[in-house]
């Protein structure tokens, strides 16, 4: 497994998603507004829709082309029939790094 | 002076019936007042077998709320038990000391579980299935338990059983009969249905009388009369149940079963007493489904509010659609024949948990078992309800060989297959498929499939297959009276908390409105009603906005983004063509084209170029993205047409040049005309005007030419371009405060009338014209054109680099905090 910095956490805006290439990873990572800091694949399952730039709120994130809804915990779907999103392992060190571990 | 009415229960039966008296005005008639020993609202019974398997929370099971007793003026005594009535005085005493007079008086109080004789009930771990509250306390109990006994398979004990095994107990069903749900089924049915339940995983033990529930202080299994013991950490009771008859009898009434009742559901004793629902008996029968209760409360409402004070009730035919454990089931009229000359027609396939049984006599259905194969049910619930004559060929009644007789292309009749939502490519079998899964509500039903949820037009069918499928457990999602599904609470209901705890963020509103819980399908729609409310002093949170908004441009299918410059009226010039055309070039637009609006479109802009797009452009934001005005799509009016009668591009102008930018509950698109030709489309626009002659405007609202075509309502005729502007910008207003989210303004002014809007915008009858006026001229004066705006600084990349790599091998959880 490899971890990579990702950078400043403030980089991700509150209660935003932004888009990251780490390696041959592209890696949706989300900073909710209670705290929480998720990692998913970037790209939806249904038709490749940008996931970063979905709506985020609760640990979900709703896919900005066709607002299928996924858990960030799981990656599971919560509406319609959808493959699930691959989620990583992310944390934020005492520096205020975001770590992805992919 | 008003009557005054008391219903004694708040079940499924009484709290119909009240919505069905106020639903014919009933509410000026009558005082109403309720008794409900249970603490709660009203909520639907129906739905507990879910609650206890998981499938819905609790809250999604209700009806009507606590609030919506105190909206519509119902008096409920919620928690309190009626302990006897005193007919002679007109009055009913609750157990905590409450007294209420009557003039009418409606027993609805259901029934209550019938627990057998048998030792040791009093035991914890043992309970019956009938409230919200047993099934609390059952959900409970499961915690670390593993196996539990459910007493009686009749429908209810399966639907118990299934709760259980889904909470991932071992579950046996104990049964005194010889075959399950003997009420319903005959042998063989009972016997295939046997054999599905324990290839689902269900213990079945029929002919098992229980003699004892074992157990010191809680329960450990269960003796039984044969000597037999079966261990178990729990027992649920649903052993039938018994109509709650005892306060009728205390009062005088006559009782058999139930509470007796003539046509006119009124006890043969006193005319001003009525019972309806399970605790009533008619013409000798008690119904324990819900659509005979729906029928009664039908009758009586129109007897009590006077629509129909010669109403009567005849009985209902029961024909149920029902799911037991998930296997569907129907079954209707008798479940034997009786007569000498009845014909039974069956077809078993046990393998596949498959049968099919009907009874015809006359050449008519008296009778029907349906087990698994729910797609003959429809078809033949509709023949046995209207009496049909059947078919010679019998199998047709079982197969549907033949698609003709009554089957004309329902929806019903569609293969699994039929695409319904054409814009987002669901299917019957889906629609059907997530309503097996236990939903109930159309708002629920359209989120899990999205069908619907794109151009909407297929709604109705969606409903239908809802109701098809779902039968009488179908429920009103309550949020479909909310603002944003997010927030419980109307928009007027929620407009009056924002203002009065001064919310002026998307967060606070969750934070106290929502108990903290954030809905991110609702954020959009509060940013959206924020602003309107405060225009300046709306707190921005980007991160409520869809991304359109967050970066002021189209997101289109392939994640580039389309950017439209604003070009007042549809009128623009040499110098703005050749920037336009420039920043074409410069950042590789795919395609540039004019919009429906008139306006000019770039379409495949990369998400970081947009900002660099904009000051190229060096033209305001078009808003071609948000829910907002968008544009005012013009003729070339009396400046050039020949035929023109008034200045339609000018006026075009102005009115873009006013209220560009003003967010509202949906999109607006408006237009002006220069003459009655309406070159310019306005009359199908949400706003459009039309000069006619002798210098006047017609002003017309609520027009679509979108996935519906609908023309404008005349809202009024005025004299000069100011007045234009002026009336446009007043029903702009009162649309974007009253307006639901994502309602256009056509579906608005459906919902609302013509005749209000026009007496609130032209005639000022609530004489809130002025408020209505400084608030847009508020919002006009906030107005930023969003392409100045200062955003986020990583907003536009399309994607970031890391810092670099971490060459470290690690275990999960081995580095850093949280
Ligand atoms: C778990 C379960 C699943 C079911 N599934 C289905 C189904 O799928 N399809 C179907 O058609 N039917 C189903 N039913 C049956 C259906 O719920 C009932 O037929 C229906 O609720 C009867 O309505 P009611 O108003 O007569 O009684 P209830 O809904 O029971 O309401 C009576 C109310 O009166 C209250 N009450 C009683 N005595 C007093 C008193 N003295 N003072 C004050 N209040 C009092 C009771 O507490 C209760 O709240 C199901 C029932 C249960 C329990
Ligand atoms: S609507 Fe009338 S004024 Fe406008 S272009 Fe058409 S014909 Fe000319
Ligand atoms: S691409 Fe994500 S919902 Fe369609």
């Amino acid at each position: 497994m490899t971890t990579w910095n990702l950078g400043p956490v403030d980089r991700i805006a509150l209660g935003e998603g932004r888009a990251y290439r780490a390696g041959e990873h592209e890696v949706a990572v989300f900073r909710t507004r209670t705290g929480g800091v998720f990692a998913t694949q970037a790209r939806c399952p249904h038709k490749q829709g940008p996931l970063a730039d979905g709506i985020v709120g609760a640990h979900q994130v709703i896919c900005p082309l066709h607002a299928y809804t996924f858990d960030l915990h799981t990656g599971c779907p919560k509406n319609g029939t959808c493959e699930a999103l691959r989620t990583y392992e992310v944390e934020v060190n005492s520096a205020g790094d975001v770590l992805l571990h992919v | 002076m008003k009557r005054k009415l008391v219903v004694i229960g708040n079940g499924m039966a009484g709290a119909r019936l009240v919505e069905e008296i106020l639903l014919r005005g009933g509410g000026e008639r009558f005082e109403i007042v309720m008794f409900g020993d249970e603490p709660y609202g009203n909520y639907n019974r129906i739905l507990l077998s879910n609650v206890l398997a998981g499938a819905h929370d609790p809250k999604d099971i209700f009806i009507n709320p606590l609030k919506w007793y105190e909206d519509n003026h119902v008096k409920l005594h919620a928690g309190v038990r009626v302990a006897s009535v005193d007919r002679a005085a007109r009055l009913v005493h609750g157990d905590n000391g409450v007294v209420e007079t009557y003039d009418d008086l409606v027993f609805a109080m259901g029934s209550s579980a019938f627990v057998p004789r048998m030792a040791g009930t009093e035991k914890d771990g043992v309970f019956v299935f009938r409230t919200l509250d047993d099934c609390d306390s059952i959900i409970k109990y499961t915690a670390g338990r593993k196996t539990a006994a459910v007493i009686g398979g009749g429908l209810l004990g399966l639907e118990a059983a299934r709760g259980l095994m889904e909470r991932g107990l071992q579950v046996h069903v104990v049964h005194l009969m010889n075959h399950l749900m003997e009420m319903q089924l005959d042998r063989m049915a009972g016997a295939i249905l046997r054999s599905t339940m324990v290839r689902m995983g269900l213990q079945i033990h029929l002919e098992k009388a229980t003699s004892e529930i074992l157990g010191n202080g809680s329960v450990t299994g269960l003796r039984f009369q044969d000597g037999g013991i079966l261990d178990c950490d729990m027992v649920v009771i649903s052993a039938g149940i018994r109509p709650n008859t005892q306060l009728a009898k205390e009062a005088g009434l006559t009782v058999a079963r139930g509470i007796v009742v003539g046509d006119d559901l009124a006890s043969p004793d006193d005319p001003n007493v009525f019972a309806i629902g399970e605790c009533s008996e008619h013409d000798g029968k008690t119904y324990g489904l819900v659509a005979p209760l729906w029928d009664q409360a039908r009758v009586l409402a129109e007897r009590l509010s006077a629509r129909r004070p010669q109403a009567t009730y005849h009985g209902s035919k029961v024909a149920t659609k029902l799911k037991v454990m998930g296997v569907d089931l129907a079954v209707m009229g008798d479940r034997e024949s009786s007569e000498p000359d009845d014909e039974e027609v069956t077809y078993a396939e046990a393998k596949r948990g498959v049968y099919k049984k009907v009874i015809v006599r006359d050449g008519r259905i008296v009778g029907a078992i349906l087990l698994g194969d729910p797609a003959a049910a429809p078809g033949l619930v509709q023949a046995f309800d209207r009496g049909a004559e059947v078919p010679d060929n019998r199998a047709e009644l079982l197969f549907q060989l033949d698609a003709g007789a009554a089957n004309t292309t329902r929806i019903e009749d569609l293969p699994d297959d039929t695409q319904i939502c054409n814009c987002n490519g669901v299917s019957k079998g889906d629609i059907l498929g997530a309503v097996r899964n236990g939903v109930r509500s159309l708002k629920v039903l359209c989120d899990t499939t999205r069908a619907g949820m794109g151009c909407g037009t297929c709604k109705k069918q969606v409903e239908c297959l809802l109701e098809f499928a779902a039968g009488d457990s179908k429920v009103e999602d309550p949020s479909v009276h909310y603002y944003v599904p997010g927030v419980p609470m109307t928009k007027p209901d929620l407009v009056e908390e924002i203002r009065a705890r001064g919310l002026k963020s998307v967060s606070s509103v969750f934070r106290e409105l929502a108990s903290g819980k954030e809905d991110p399908a609702s954020k959009p729609g509060l940013a959206s009603l924020l602003k309107t409310l405060w225009a300046e002093e709306y707190v921005d949170e980007r991160d409520a906005r869809f991304i359109n908004d967050r970066v002021h441009a189209n997101i289109q299918r392939d994640a580039t983004f389309s950017v439209i410059p604003r070009i007042y009226g549809g009128v623009t010039s040499a110098e703005q063509l050749r920037a336009i055309a420039d920043a074409a070039d410069k950042y590789d637009a795919k395609m540039v084209k004019i919009t429906g609006g008139q306006r000019i479109d770039l379409l495949g802009i990369k998400k970081e170029d947009l900002p660099n797009v904009w000051r190229d452009l060096g033209m305001p934001s078009g808003h071609a993205y948000s829910k907002a005005f968008r544009t005012c799509k013009t003729c070339v009016g009396s400046e050039f047409c020949r035929y023109g009668v008034g200045h339609s591009t000018e006026l075009g102008i102005k009115i873009e040049e006013r209220f560009q930018g003003i967010e509202s509950p949906h999109k607006m698109k408006l237009a002006t005309a220069g003459c009655p030709r309406n070159c310019s489309e306005a009359t199908t626009k949400d706003i459009g005007a039309v000069a006619i002659e002798g210098g006047l405007w017609e002003i017309y609202v609520g027009g679509a030419a979108g996935a519906r075509v609908r023309k404008g309502d005349l809202l009024c005729t005025v004299s000069s371009h100011d007045e234009v502007l002026h009336y446009t910008g007043r029903f702009m207003q009162y649309y974007r405060e009253n307006g639901k989210y994502l309602e256009r303004t056509y579906d608005f002014l459906e919902r609302v009338g013509i005749e209000k809007v026009r007496a609130v915008v032209v005639d000022d009858a609530e004489g809130i014209g002025e408020r209505l006026d400084a608030a847009m001229a508020a919002s006009v004066a906030a107005y930023v054109d969003p392409w100045k705006e200062t955003p986020h600084e990583t907003q536009f990349s399309e994607a970031l680099e890391p810092r670099g790599e971490l060459v470290q091998l690690r275990t999960a959880r081995a580095v850093g905090e949280r």
